[in-house]
């Protein structure tokens, strides 16, 4: 039988001789995020930013000015129109966001206001129908913020310390870097395309910090039993041979993930595509990062290796059964 | 070498079928939804034809716990309320006025006249004595008045009065303790109270949830919008009955103190200004019922309960001629001069009411006041096309990522692919039964973290295929090579798989609503794929390897 192999049996690619170009580059690239996000900031939804987002739909085609035109006069400060696109919408449907900036003096948008919202655009579009209304009052989106970085940084830290507990510091620290990367990047790319970074992200985010973990962990796994396997050979061979020889994995699971992931940007909706295009950003510099930074990291970090002594105590307890 | 033995064989392939069949009613949403619903209100006593119908159309045999649908997939309404707790100190400490000025006219000879002085701070009570010398002694008076706190774990040490000397006035508040008890009992009496209301309303599933100290959640599925669901929950319904002590037409007149105005409901332009502390209140009525008045317009007949009949029966007595003000909500909805003495605590109250609004008011005051008023912090509705498309577009989305995968796998493994879509396809049936054994909320977030699943559950097989594959080249024939695979593999799948595990664990924790519903789908995604990886895989690799004996291994 034909076999689909992506990656030959036995490969021999040397990830570190350019080290320092993809390092240079994975620094390059967090820092250039940093700056976009410092510069543009991130365009951040209602959860965090407090205010009311109305999902509108009509039949007939939709006239942003119009719809502007018509809201202005109501007196609600910044006001934010989009027009939503998605494949599955036939010509008699047509979405477009509407967001509100939260008012003086309410936490929640009131009755009254929403429905002098909908009376204003009604009277462009009478075939105007609200579809969703989501508002959220200052105090909860602070809370909701601060929830958010908590939980990120609670993460970041519960994997650090695991990863300690099972691995050298070393390998800690390189998979931290990692994670830092991959968070930072994913943060980069939403300020550079302004997608909207809303609660969802969040969950996205930690998911690319559990998956990016996933990748550089396997990788870890093989550089520990491989630094036992071969005593006397030089940390960067060691780390090389590990990485070539779970590579076949790696792109396995990165493809069958991003197949998933793909069917569910083209095909999942318009409401959940900002969270899928994260994962999707999050998988593919995940892998990178697996190899190209949290590596790299721990080759320029090196590794304490007489572990054959008391290999109990230093390199942690293992799980696996270990040939005798 | 490859041997499993057979109890354990029976385990795996009997948790597998109880996965299947747990998962299966989901396959049937709407058929399953419908015999739920109609055993339901067959257990309430209804046998109607309709009934029975629906009550057949899923055997009863079946397991039929289903998925819940989040709003977002379902449609509905949710709300996060504050309750403004501090509010009830006021009418508290309002209240012990008549008790403090009792004690005190008591000892009248050595305290002298007792007065009422007007005070910033609402949740205080001011009062000077007539002889200033004897305030100390005075305000000994009133501590005696102090109980203990009662709360929800009985009575405690502390006392439920604060009294202290400032100036010249005695001054009363709540104790810290007291205020505690207070929150606590306001807090109940609110969530008990939302949901009276919304069972009125008859809507299904609705979750009502106290959320940290002062807040509520409410989500209401199959609801119109979140302003249907303030208007049932957000309109506090507290009566009150109030002397009247004059009626304005001019809305900035300053009342005396102790004293409110508050405009009428009909007459646009009067005002009455109202004795503030009320007769009776709504807490005190038994019944509200829609009905007519004598001239045959819509109105509400109540009922007070022994206590508050008392009260109002006696004050009547005392004061017929005298007008008094039923007051709903700070609006006067009218005010009747008393004409006779009204024994047996019943009444009507009329105002200028439609039908609908009679029987909507009688529903408030049966469901009780609440005892304080509530912002809204957050509000969302999902109208239930968007909901459907949401879920329409998950399928979808979730059949094509299944198929492709499933084809990727197949044509990467060969005979072994076909072993580890096997074990996909049961990993998702696990997932289904577990989501629905616990009662798991499914969200739009929540489908995306199983096709994330779909992805990544191939994960855990990918690595030991791989270490199968490796282990082969040494040649130690087949049956030691797959052995070696799964103990070798297992240290990464499980660090992997502990790491991820613990940023679901983390994001269930930190997150709310739909977030928490993608760490769920997430974590039983994790755990499922762990097992169908190490047991099921195995048993079936060690099943076809028994059968076939052969030399190599084609994968």
């Amino acid at each position: 039988m034909m076999r689909l192999k992506l990656v030959p049996q036995d490969t021999a690619i040397d990830f570190f001789r350019h080290w320092k170009v993809t390092f240079g580059a994975s620094l390059m690239a967090m820092v250039l995020s940093l700056l976009v996000f410092a510069i543009m900031g991130l365009n951040f939804g209602i959860d965090f930013r407090g205010g009311t987002s109305i999902r509108t739909e009509a039949q007939e085609p939709l006239d942003v000015a119009a719809y502007r035109d018509a809201i202005a006069p109501l007196g609600f400060g910044d006001v934010a129109i989009t027009e939503v696109f998605d494949p599955a919408f036939g010509p008699d449907r047509n979405v477009a966001s509407v967001r509100i900036q939260a008012q003086e003096g309410t936490e929640a948008i009131t009755t009254e206001q929403i429905n002098a919202v909908r009376d204003a655009l009604q009277a462009v579009d009478p075939t105007l129908s609200f579809a969703a209304v989501e508002s959220v009052g200052p105090k909860v989106s602070g809370e909701l913020i601060q929830a958010a970085v908590i939980s990120v940084a609670l993460a970041l830290a519960a994997v650090l310390f695991y990863i300690w507990l099972r691995f050298e510091w070393q390998f800690s620290v390189g998979a931290v870097a990692a994670l830092v990367h991959d968070v930072v990047l994913t943060i980069g790319i939403f300020s550079i395309l302004q997608i909207r970074f809303d609660l969802a992200i969040i969950a996205a985010l930690l998911t690319i910090v559990g998956y990016s973990l996933n990748d550089t962990v396997v990788v870890f796994d093989r550089v520990r039993e491989n630094l036992i396997k071969y005593k006397k050979r030089p940390l960067k061979e060691v780390l090389t041979l590990s990485i070539n020889e779970t590579l076949s994995r790696t792109v396995m699971t990165s493809v069958t993930t991003l197949l998933a992931l793909l069917s569910l940007f083209i095909l999942g909706g318009d409401v959940i595509r900002g969270f899928v295009f994260a994962m999707i950003w999050g998988v593919i510099v995940g892998t990178y990062s697996s190899v190209f930074v949290a590596s790299a990291m721990m080759l320029q970090l090196g590794v304490k290796r007489d572990w054959s002594k008391n290999s109990g105590d230093t390199a942690g307890t293992q799980f696996g059964v270990k040939e005798g | 070498m490859l041997q499993i033995p057979m109890w354990k064989r029976v385990l795996i392939w009997s948790t597998c079928a109880l996965a299947i069949l747990f998962a299966m009613p989901n396959l049937f949403y709407d058929r399953v939804e419908r015999h739920n619903d109609a055993v339901a209100l067959f257990a309430a006593g209804d046998g109607s034809e309709a009934v029975e119908a629906d009550r057949g159309a899923w055997p009863s045999f079946m397991p039929s716990f289903l998925v819940n649908l989040g709003l977002d997939l379902r449609g509905g309404a949710h709300l996060l309320a504050e309750v403004r707790v501090s509010d009830v100190y006021a009418d508290r400490i309002d209240s012990m006025w008549p008790d403090v000025r009792d004690r005190l006219a008591e000892e009248r000879s050595t305290v002298g006249a007792v007065r009422r002085m007007p005070s910033d701070d609402p949740g205080e009570l001011r009062v000077r004595v007539g002889n200033p010398e004897t305030i100390e002694q005075a305000a000994g008076f009133v501590r005696e008045l102090a109980q203990p706190t009662q709360s929800a774990t009985g009575f405690g040490q502390a006392r439920d009065l604060d009294v202290r000397i400032d100036g010249e006035d005695i001054v009363v508040t709540l104790s810290e303790a007291e205020r505690q008890a207070t929150d606590e009992r306001t807090m109940r009496l609110s969530l008990e109270i939302i949901r009276r209301r919304v069972d009125e309303a008859g809507t299904r599933e609705p979750t009502i949830q106290r959320q940290g100290a002062d807040r509520i959640l409410i989500q209401v599925p199959g609801i119109g919008s979140a302003e249907e669901l303030k208007e049932l929950i957000g309109t506090t319904a507290r009566l009150t009955f109030h002397p009247v002590v004059n009626a304005t037409s001019d809305p900035d007149a300053t009342p005396g103190p102790r004293e409110v105005i508050y405009p009428s409901m009909d007459e646009p332009g009067t005002y009455y200004i109202l004795e503030q502390t009320p007769v009776v209140t709504g807490e005190q009525l038994v019944d509200a019922q829609p009905g007519m008045d004598q001239n045959n317009r819509p109105a509400v007949n109540f009922r007070f309960n022994p206590a508050g009949g008392r009260a109002f029966g006696q004050y009547t007595a005392e004061n017929i001629g005298n007008p008094f003000a039923i007051v709903l909500d700070g609006e006067v909805i009218s005010a009747p001069v008393i004409q006779s003495h009204i024994p047996g605590g019943s009444g009507i109250i009329t105002g200028r009411f439609t039908v609908e609004e009679t029987s909507q008011l009688a529903v408030l005051l049966r469901a009780g006041a609440l005892p304080a008023e509530m912002d809204f912090l957050e509000e969302r509705t999902v109208g239930p096309e968007l909901g459907q498309d949401s879920i329409d577009a998950g399928q979808i989305a979730a059949i094509v990522a299944m198929l492709a995968v499933l084809a990727f796998m197949l044509a990467s493994y060969g005979i072994f692919g076909v072993i580890a879509n096997i074990a996909l396809l049961l990993n998702l049936s696990m997932i289904f039964a577990l989501l629905s054994l616990i009662g798991a909320t499914l969200t739009l977030p929540g489908i995306a973290g199983i096709v994330l699943t779909i992805g990544m559950a191939v994960d855990a097989t990918v690595l030991i295929f791989e270490r199968i594959r490796e282990e082969m080249r040494t040649a130690k024939g087949p049956a030691r090579a797959i052995e070696l695979g799964y103990d070798k593999a297992l240290s990464a799948i499980l660090d992997a798989n502990i790491t991820t595990f613990i940023t679901a664990v983390i994001l269930f924790a930190m997150g709310s609503g739909p977030v928490r519903g993608f760490a769920v789908t997430l974590g039983l995604g994790i755990l499922t794929s762990v097992f169908t990886a190490l047991f099921v895989t195995r048993l079936m690799l060690v099943i076809y390897f028994e059968r076939k004996r052969p030399k190599t291994l084609a994968i």
